[in-house]
């Protein structure tokens, strides 16, 4: 089984952008303990969140050619708590794209509430460890996991009127 | 459009306080990437993704920080250093770094040395200002 801190996408552009929704609930036994009686979403987990929404959408920007792994936080800020209750949208967006790694950033917030800017660095890990393996639970996606359903939902979407836009960019 | 040097190497200065969590004050032309600022191999890549952001050029990895390609060919490495092969073509690879002392010992491990401030100046200043 694996954590996935995302309930669906939202929005899927290819190669650009990505916006990713995420319900907290009090069924997430985590909270019982962080902390007692004071419930907050930890924010390591809201980074591993913004790394899955991030992470698929640099993954799918090769069409899931190489194998992407986190490899730097370089900017996590937080500016308020989340509770149970909260919806959290994740807004990611690829900064730069290289043969063997991207970064991007992302932007978690509630409503028009500013939760966290978080920004990543992934690797691709085919093109910089050549032939060293690594376990397979350490990559943001593979095409096994749970995480093709969150794609293939969005996937399915008819376009949305921006869809034609950015194509003809 | 022409920038001085003074220009380039504060917004170097600031995307390396960025990139690696330094202080401005630690980062001079002289400091070394990875022995003095602690930059690590994905760190490099970083530098290299906001230096193209702020200076608006187009930055081929093995450019700037050609090291991996360098040590992983038998015929530029023997005995963890540098051959005379090797060493000819780290000059034509590093036209922007001092090699001089490097060359008196070229040992591998020491390459990371040659990666300083300076280096990245240098570099930006000839992507920018070269006729």
């Amino acid at each position: 089984m694996r954590w996935i801190w995302i309930d669906k996408f939202v929005e899927f552009k290819s190669g650009q952008s990505a916006v990713a929704l995420k319900n907290v609930t009090l069924a997430e036994e985590h909270l019982h303990d962080h902390f007692p009686g004071f419930p907050v979403m930890p924010e390591c987990l809201m980074i591993e969140g913004m790394a899955q929404t991030a992470g698929i959408l640099v993954g799918e920007a090769r069409k899931f050619s190489e194998k992407v792994i986190l490899a730097k936080i370089r900017k996590a800020v937080f500016f308020d708590y989340v509770k149970a209750g909260d919806s959290l949208m994740l807004e990611a967006k690829i900064e730069s794209l290289a043969p063997e790694a991207a970064s991007t950033s992302g932007r978690i917030t509630r409503g028009e509430k500013l939760i966290a800017e978080i920004d990543l660095m992934f690797s691709h890990v085919d093109k910089n460890l050549s032939g060293k393996e690594f376990p397979e639970e350490n990559f943001v996606f593979d095409d096994t996991s749970v995480f093709d359903s969150l794609l293939r939902e969005v996937a399915s979407q008819p376009p949305g009127p921006g869809a034609a836009e950015s194509e003809q960019e | 459009m022409a920038m001085s040097r003074e220009d380039i190497l504060q917004q170097v200065q600031e995307i390396l306080v960025d990139a690696l969590g330094v202080d401005d004050d630690e980062v001079s032309l002289e400091s070394r990437l990875m022995g003095d600022l602690g930059a690590e191999s994905i760190d490099f890549l970083d530098i290299v993704f906001r230096l193209e952001k702020a200076f608006s050029i187009k930055i081929p990895r093995e450019e700037l920080f050609p090291a991996e390609s360098l040590m992983n060919n038998p015929e530029f490495v023997s005995n963890g250093k540098l051959t005379e092969s090797g060493l000819k073509e780290i000059r034509e690879r590093l036209p922007h770094t001092d090699l001089s002392e490097f060359e008196k010992d070229p040992d591998l491990n020491k390459l990371g040395d040659l990666f300083t401030v300076n280096a990245i100046v240098n570099f930006v200043d000839n992507r920018l200002n070269a006729a």
